[in-house]
This record gives C-alpha cells, sequence and structure tokens, in this order.
C-alpha cells in the first residue's frame, strides 16, 4: 500500500468556527467541507446524469465518476490553474473540480450550444481553454501522447520553476497495458518532462479485473523500466490524494521530474450507464457500499468536528437545488443548428473546402 | 530562381522556416545526429540545436501524438516520419487525434502541426516499405494532404503547411528528393488547395500528383512533340481538400481525361476523380475515363515484378492512346 505522503505544507486556514476540532490533513474545517460540498455536488450531477441518460436527454455512451469523487476532488485541489488537465472520457468530475460551471458540463452532455464544447463533443469529450482542461478523450490511452507533448511544449518555454506549468494526465487502470503509454513515459523520462501520469485504478477495465489484465497489477511500479518513479495512494481519502499529487507536482515542476501516481478507488456502478454490472455479486456490491468515499469523508467530518450533521444537511439541500438548475439550464440551453455543421471543419479558412451535404451536387455552380 | 533538387527546396525551407518563427521546431527519428534517412535535415542540428530539431526514439505513436500537445499549446512542430509505412503506427494520433480535436471540441483548439514523410515505390524495398497510402489520409475531414511534384512545390507547399493552422500530412516521394527544377527564391508560399494546370492542352486531360505529376508531364510534352497531340497535365497538388473545378473545368476542355496515380487501383485517389469528372462533366465526356495505377499486390522486391506492378510513362502513353483511338481521334 501507499508509502507515507508528505505532510501538506499549508497551515491550516483561522476559522471562526467554534468546534473544538480544528479539522484535518492541515486543512481547516470551512475548507474540508468545502471539498464535501464538491464531492457531493459530483455525485449528484453524476447521479443525475444517469437518470438524464435514461430519458434519452443524454446520448452516446455515458461514463460516471461515481465512487470516485475523492479521487477527482483531492488530485484537482492540488492543481494550480495554470496546469493542464488531459483527461479521459469518465470526466464529468474532473471538469466540474476544475471549476468549470457544471451547468456547462451537463449541456454538453446534452449536446447544446452552450455545452463546453458546443455540443461537438458530449459526454466523452469535454474541453474548456479557460480551465485549461485539453480534453476528456473517447479513444482509450489516446490522451497520453498529446499530454506528454504539451509538457514537451513547457519544457521547449523554459526551465522548471516554482512558478511554470505541469501537465497532468489521467489514465484508466486498464490504459497501463497500452503502447501510448509505455512510448510516452519512455518519451517523457528522456526528455525530462513535467508532466503527472495518474492512473485510476478502479480495479476494472471494463468487466476485466487488473491482475488479469496487468502483468504487474502494482500499476504505480509500471514506469520502473524508464526511471520514471510511482506512488500508490488510497483514492477514497481526498486528503490523501490531494497530498500525493502536491508532491507529483512539485516533482514536475521544480525537478522536471515525470512520476506515476496511482489513485485506487471502487467503481460504484458499471462501466456506463448501460451496464448492469453483472460481473460483480451481491456481496461484493454491498462491500462497495460500505467503502463508499462520501459516507467514509462524511463520517470523517462528524467524528472530527469538522462538521456536524446539520452542517452537512444544508450542504446537501445547497448541492440539490444547484443540481437540478443545472439540469435545468442545459435543458433550456439550444440545439446546435445545421448551418454550424461546416464552423470548425478547419481552424482557418482553406481553398475548396468540402461543404456539401448528404445528397448535394459535387460541384456548386 | 534557381535550379535546385526537390530535396534542397524541403531542407532550406525547413531552414528558413526554423529561423522566421521561433515556435517552429523539427522533431523525428534520426533527423539530428544523423541527418536524416534521406539527408533532408542534413546540418540543421547543428545550426539549431537539440531543443529545435529534436531526435526521437522509434515510437512513432508517442512522438506524433506528443507533436499534437506540443501544437496545442501553441508550438509548431515539423515531424519527420522516415517513410509513409510508419505512419500506419501512428494512425490513431493522426485520425482520431489531430484530426479531430479543433472540431470535436468546438473550435477551441488549433493544431498546427505537419507531418512530412515520403512514399513511393521502385525503390526494391519490397512490400512494407513501398507504399502509396496517402488516400487513407486523404479521406479524413480535419487533415490536409499535400503532395507536391516539383521542387517549387516543394518549397510553397512546405513553406504553408508549416504556417497552416491545421494539422498538413505533407507527402513527399523517395523518387522526386533527385529531382531539380526552378525554385522561385525568398518567401515563396503556395496555397494549399489548389491544383496547377502544368502543361495547357485541348485533347486530353490528365490527372495526377505527386511523383506521377512529373511523369505525366514528360508523357505530355512527348506526345505534343511526336504526336502532336495536345494533352492537358492537371497536377492536383492537394488531395484534400481537393480543387474539383479545376479537374471538371480542363476536362470540360478536352472531353477525355486519364488519371496517373501510384496508389493501387481500387479505392484510390482515381476513382475519386472519375466519379468528379462524371459529375461535373458528363456532357462533355467523349470517353470513359480511365485511370493508370498500381497493380493490386503487395510490392515484390525482384525488379522485373516491382517494374511490371508500378505504374510509368509506358502504360500511360497506352492508355492515352487507347481513349484517343475510342473516340476516333486523329493522331
Amino acid at each position: 500500500m501507499p508509502p507515507a505522503q508528505k505532510k501538506s505544507a499549508a497551515p491550516a486556514k483561522k476559522t471562526s468556527a467554534a468546534k473544538a476540532s480544528s479539522g484535518f490533513g492541515g486543512e481547516s474545517p470551512e475548507q474540508l467541507r468545502a471539498y464535501y460540498r464538491e464531492m457531493q455536488l459530483i455525485r449528484r450531477f453524476e447521479e443525475r446524469s444517469a437518470e438524464m441518460y435514461q430519458r434519452a436527454k443524454i446520448g452516446g455512451y455515458c461514463h460516471l465518476n461515481l465512487g470516485e469523487e475523492a479521487t477527482v476532488v483531492g488530485l484537482m485541489s492540488a492543481m494550480a490553474p495554470r496546469d493542464y488537465l488531459f483527461t479521459t472520457y469518465r470526466e464529468h468530475g474532473y471538469a466540474i473540480a476544475r471549476g468549470i460551471e457544471p451547468g456547462r458540463v451537463m449541456a454538453e452532455l446534452f449536446g447544446r450550444t452552450t455545452g463546453v464544447s458546443k455540443g461537438w463533443g458530449g459526454s466523452m469529450h469535454l474541453f474548456d481553454v479557460e480551465a485549461r482542461l485539453l480534453g476528456g478523450y473517447g479513444i482509450v490511452g489516446g490522451q497520453i501522447p498529446p499530454a506528454t507533448g504539451a509538457a514537451l511544449a513547457i519544457a521547449y518555454r523554459g526551465p522548471g520553476g516554482p512558478d511554470t506549468e505541469v501537465v497532468v494526465c489521467q489514465l484508466g487502470d486498464a490504459t497501463t497495458n497500452i503502447g501510448a503509454w509505455h512510448e510516452s513515459l519512455n518519451l517523457a523520462a528522456i526528455w525530462k518532462l513535467p508532466i503527472v501520469y495518474v492512473v485510476i485504478n478502479n480495479r476494472l477495465g471494463m468487466g476485466t479485473p487488473v491482475e488479469k489484465a496487468a502483468g504487474e497489477p502494482d500499476l504505480y511500479k509500471r514506469g520502473c523500466a524508464y526511471r520514471i518513479p510511482g506512488v500508490r495512494v488510497d483514492g477514497n481519502d481526498p486528503i490523501a490524494c490531494r497530498d500525493a499529487m502536491k508532491e507529483a507536482l512539485r516533482l514536475a515542476r521544480e525537478e522536471r521530474q515525470p512520476s506515476i501516481l496511482e489513485a485506487v478507488s471502487w467503481r460504484l456502478r458499471g462501466h456506463s450507464v448501460v451496464d448492469p454490472a453483472k460481473y460483480r455479486s451481491k456481496e461484493e456490491v454491498q462491500r462497495l457500499h460500505d467503502l463508499d468515499p462520501l459516507t467514509a469523508y462524511r463520517k470523517r467530518l462528524i467524528d472530527t468536528g469538522a462538521a456536524d450533521a446539520a452542517q452537512l444537511a444544508a450542504i446537501d439541500d445547497e448541492v440539490e437545488a444547484q443540481v437540478s438548475a443545472v439540469v435545468e439550464f442545459a435543458d433550456n440551453s439550444p440545439h446546435p443548428t445545421p448551418d454550424q455543421l461546416f464552423a470548425h471543419a478547419y481552424a482557418t479558412p482553406v481553398a475548396n473546402a468540402p461543404r456539401e451535404l448528404p445528397g448535394d451536387p459535387l460541384l456548386r455552380a | 530562381m534557381a535550379v535546385i533538387t526537390y530535396r534542397q527546396a524541403l531542407h532550406d525551407t525547413l531552414r528558413s522556416e526554423l529561423i522566421r518563427d521561433p515556435n517552429v521546431f523539427l522533431m523525428g527519428e534520426e533527423i539530428g545526429v544523423f541527418e536524416g534517412s534521406y539527408k533532408i535535415t542534413a546540418g540543421l542540428l547543428t545550426e539549431f540545436g537539440p531543443e529545435r530539431v529534436r531526435d526521437t526514439p522509434i515510437a512513432e505513436e508517442g512522438f506524433v501524438g506528443a507533436a499534437i500537445g506540443a501544437a496545442m499549446l501553441g508550438l509548431r512542430p515539423v515531424v519527420e516520419i522516415m517513410t509513409i509505412n510508419f505512419s500506419i503506427l501512428a494512425m490513431d494520433q493522426i485520425v482520431n487525434h489531430a484530426a479531430k480535436i479543433h472540431a470535436m471540441f468546438g473550435g477551441q483548439s488549433k493544431v498546427p502541426m505537419v507531418i512530412r514523410t515520403p512514399g513511393g515505390g521502385g525503390q526494391q524495398l519490397a512490400a512494407t516499405h513501398s507504399q502509396n497510402i496517402e488516400v487513407w489520409y486523404a479521406h479524413v475531414p480535419g487533415l490536409k494532404v499535400v503532395v507536391p511534384a516539383t521542387p517549387a512545390d516543394a518549397k510553397g507547399l512546405l513553406a504553408a503547411s508549416i504556417r497552416d493552422d491545421d494539422p498538413v500530412m505533407f507527402i513527399e516521394n523517395l523518387a522526386l528528393y533527385n529531382t531539380k527544377g526552378n525554385v522561385p527564391d525568398g518567401d515563396y508560399v503556395t496555397e494549399i488547395g489548389k491544383a496547377a494546370v502544368t502543361k495547357e492542352g485541348t485533347d486530353i486531360t490528365i490527372v495526377s500528383y505527386s511523383r506521377m505529376a512529373a511523369v505525366a508531364l514528360d508523357v505530355a510534352k512527348r506526345l505534343q512533340d511526336d504526336e502532336g497531340v495536345s494533352a492537358e497535365v492537371v497536377d492536383l497538388r492537394s488531395l484534400r481538400p481537393l480543387d474539383r473545378a479545376t479537374i471538371v473545368n480542363s476536362v470540360k476542355k478536352t472531353g477525355r481525361a486519364v488519371v496517373l496515380e501510384e496508389d493501387w487501383l481500387s479505392y484510390g485517389v482515381g476513382a475519386e476523380i472519375a466519379a468528379t469528372i462524371q459529375e461535373g462533366a458528363f456532357d462533355y465526356l467523349d470517353a470513359p475515363v480511365r485511370r493508370v495505377a498500381a497493380a493490386e499486390v503487395p510490392l515484390p522486391y525482384a525488379k522485373p515484378l516491382e517494374l511490371a506492378a508500378l505504374p510509368d510513362a509506358t502504360a500511360l502513353v497506352k492508355v492515352i492512346h487507347e481513349t484517343l483511338d475510342a473516340t476516333r481521334f486523329r493522331r
């Protein structure tokens, strides 16, 4: 299991809360409750996404972050706004935790013009330049070489240091078996690139356990052939994720040392909304329920006195209202119109670019 | 204007673009210390250093993808893939990523990158090293595919490709590297997406690109001199976008068309050209559009077999004669 994580250097913030506890993980109760709010927001957002998918408001594939809320919030809280994130198709929570207005994320799932990708990407392809979320990627492992190249661009522009940018490249456990990752690890190692490869290990590919897919199932060790260090962290603990991520970011930022951070958690639902997860036993489902990171974090807040039940209930109500507004925003947003079909075909105009719709004549008069 | 080789034109353009824009950098296998498998990048490592002339490991998917990410952050990578055959290893990054990122993310990210790579057979490199698979890329919206046939276009189209905000597949041809031609001096940029009429004529149109466009021009000149046949040659220069209007306008004038292409016949570039002509110039056609393309086999090593498989001037002349004869053209 994980080696001891470096404690956050950030001092606990002063708070007016008259609690006996000053929080944990070096954080104020206020900040700890903010993490809870973010986790709960992702939880409810994803539950509503599943519901909207079943009501056919959302098309295509829809992969949820349910069970990964602690990982998402912990990792994203460590990143600086100037850092870049390349992620996978299971990325709604990451987009929200990067600070993107959740309504724009839901609108993208609905395929509306107000969506982060203007309705061109859908659930798997969220992108926002401002938030430096440089894409959810639908092809497994497809994001890894571009993420590595983004880190190359940072290195091209100057040496490392505390104020420089870092690329975070997230991938799933099953993606560790893809050649593109190994080619990219090698490039990151020989070129000393400022990148953190974050492996989200939820123990299952779609239905295939890690142990059946990986010759070295300790995934944080898989950079050893490239002398890239790795760390494993409990993905159900947002504070542990945050602290491990801070250290990985520091290594990349200041020492230009790429590394692997493996966060282990459990996917609470099937691979996607439509997957009933029949490969799991009743006992396993119950065990997962008991491991729910939100339940655990909630208990931890109450046990340490960082929050009381009334405070958390108030947060829950607030989130519930917010997510309802998010769905309403998406549902009321306009659909793109067919006259926009060729709007993004090329970045700049090009002679003789095709603009024919099905059935149109090839040559315009 | 100077007479230089296609290789020299590429080299000089890479050098001048590196000087012009600090965001331009080169990457690829053996392009630095080794100076490139075909010596296009000779001397550039010494002049610009290892950050801007970056040797990569043998990892096509990795370094092509890395170029995409670097381009997304505003750099202008020019990738050399040793031959087009190896681009197949990077197909996911080219087709699923470079071609998609601008549109799929709602126009938020440009991917200003160039992949330079030579195709072509005839060097006795056998089946895996002699392919002409440019049509695979020409099929994909989001890419631009340019196929220069002359040293001048090698210069003008490479400069245009490097300055372009979209991913460009810049397809060279092994047999063209030593060919010579007039190249304009100074800053010279050729617009992407426009075909060139390299010889005007009235009797028949030959549509071609890359090395075969050079063959077509030679044949057209010879037919003019030897037989008084006035052939017009359309050099496509760009397969995506395709300049359909220039093709159709030429055929409207000549009433006959032959496509000369080095790729395989079925589903090849010529199929698209023929379809364009029949739709755009049906009433003007005096004969069926013919295609002269490679035999549909993995290209063999042995010289007699290789020669038999590849299209050449002899095959083109034969098909031109057949097309003319079919319309009782007096020659």
